[in-house]
């Protein structure tokens, strides 16, 4: 927290913030407020509206529709983090004709919007003869991006370590491989484990572009569910708060887990730091 | 190559209303997302709390989700009649604020605490502090992680192609009607990424190089 761009309040200080924090609870609250009273107005929240949460196979629907985000997830999340070390190894190499492919791949698969990838793989390539599921279509996007993004996070990650490091290695006589494998990898791996996570978090939201492809995951089930205007008189306000919800509570509880992490790194005298803003593209969106 | 050369004037026009839509969301999301961050770095822990709420929620919502609830969750509470452009511009520009907000939070945090101590030293206000004397520092570190929150948000304008905002997304379905080759359609819309993309990400390098400050 920057607290140092004001001085600790005085008296008039604290007056004139507590008036301010008056306005500014007012302003929210009227705007709460408002949002409020079109939901009542509308009859958002109605008993008709709301019974779709009594039905047993709506309720096993959704569940199916979380296992198949998460499925989805973790597929896409394992493929990313093996597409990601690969590629980073690729780039790091001694030899020209390995880089310089690994880092024109790299950099394509970064430019490419998501959802591009996903019609390509799936309205694309059925041209060619090759049909694949949505959940493939899905998982391979996810993998080809995420892990590209992951390829430039590993890196940086290496690239960060002191020099001193693979000089040490290679001055005991360990090959390239020796060296990357037990002394530069372990210890960019735990710096870098905050990010590696944040970037896990856009995968997670990333599956929700899905949606766009018809695989049948929680945003879709969402609209499904919440566009039925036969039983239901399209109750989509009370189902979307809760898939908002439920996609919330899964990316906080993975930027915890980051958290978490980064602290017990910070305790760890043996992991050395590196400043996540020193890695300009590490911003993840 | 025929996919493309018979339909460059659909390549472009789509093309030119992505740009257009990005452009339009690229200044609302950075003035929102400066607020924000304005908000962020305050001394009323309200508004503090205001600003890290909105983050905190936006930052972990599937953009796809912000466009579903724009696009048809919305319309029913009948406050504000608008149309799915009006619509993909706010979702769009809602969703990359939170990314905005936390670049320029990051950015105001290089600062030096010397400068914020003798702006208030020479009995400059809060605003006119953070107007006058961080923030202009505060841009030079923050303009290569802003350009990788633009290029993201570029990128991102395809999710519209699922909610009838014609974009460069939208190719395809234009390709596909008039029975083109749609994998090669594709690959040509990739392409047209590629090409919007790099020159930013040179940019950006180009940037980092020559603005970072040696502190």
């Amino acid at each position: 927290m920057s607290m140092v761009l004001f001085d600790v309040p005085g008296p008039k200080a604290h007056a004139r913030h507590k008036v301010m924090a008056v306005i500014g609870i007012a302003a929210v609250l009227a705007g709460v407020a408002y949002v409020a009273w079109r939901f009542i107005a509308t009859d958002q929240f109605s008993e008709r509206r709301l019974d779709w949460i009594n039905y047993k196979q709506i309720q096993l629907s959704l569940v199916e529709a979380i296992g198949n985000t998460l499925s989805a997830f973790a597929a896409g999340a394992v493929l990313a983090l093996a597409f990601g070390a690969i590629f980073a190894a690729a780039r790091l190499s001694d030899h020209a004709w390995v880089r310089a492919p690994a880092a024109v791949i790299v950099e394509i698969f970064r430019a490419i919007p998501l959802v591009i990838m996903m019609f390509f793989f799936y309205y694309g390539l059925p041209v060619a003869g090759v049909k694949l599921s949505a959940f493939t279509a899905v998982v391979l996007s996810l993998m080809l991006y995420n892990g590209s993004v992951l390829a430039e996070i590993f890196r940086a990650g290496i690239n960060s370590l002191p020099k001193g490091q693979s000089e040490a290695a290679y001055a005991l006589g360990m090959r390239k491989t020796q060296v990357m494998t037990f002394v530069l990898l372990p210890q960019a791996l735990r710096a870098m484990m905050p990010t590696i996570i944040s970037q896990l978090v856009v995968l997670l939201k990333d599956t929700a572009l899905g949606f766009l492809i018809t695989f049948e995951e929680l945003l879709r089930w969402g609209t499904r569910i919440g566009g039925d205007a036969v039983n239901f008189g399209r109750p989509i306000i009370s189902v979307m708060i809760v898939v908002a919800a439920i996609y919330i509570g899964l990316c906080l509880l993975l930027a915890w887990l980051a958290n978490y992490l980064e602290k017990r790194n910070r305790r760890n005298k043996k992991v050395i730091h590196v400043d996540a803003d020193d890695i300009p593209e590490m911003a993840p969106v | 190559m025929s996919v493309l050369t018979n339909n460059l004037d659909l390549f472009l026009r789509l093309f030119g209303q992505t740009l257009q839509l990005f452009a339009i969301s690229a200044v609302l999301s950075l003035v929102l997302g400066t607020f924000l961050a304005a908000l962020r770095v305050s001394p009323v822990p309200v508004f503090r709390g205001i600003g890290t709420l909105y983050v905190t929620v936006l930052r972990n919502t599937p953009l796809t989700l912000v466009f579903v609830f724009f696009v048809f969750a919305y319309p029913l509470l009948e406050i504000l009649r608008i149309d799915n452009y009006v619509a993909a511009v706010v979702s769009l520009s809602l969703y990359t604020a939170a990314f905005v907000c936390e670049v320029v939070r990051s950015g105001i945090n290089t600062v030096p605490v010397g400068q914020a101590e003798a702006s208030r030293a020479l009995g400059l206000t809060f605003v006119q502090m953070l107007g006058n004397v961080v923030l202009p520092q505060a841009l030079r570190s923050v303009v290569p992680p802003m350009t990788s929150t633009m290029i993201a948000l570029l990128k991102n304008t395809t999710v519209a192609s699922g909610f009838a905002v014609v974009q460069a997304g939208n190719i395809r379905e234009s390709l596909s009607e008039q029975g083109e080759n749609v994998l090669l359609g594709l690959l040509w819309v990739a392409l047209g990424f590629v090409i919007l993309v790099m020159p930013l990400t040179y940019a950006q390098q180009v940037f980092e190089k020559r603005w970072s400050v040696a502190r």
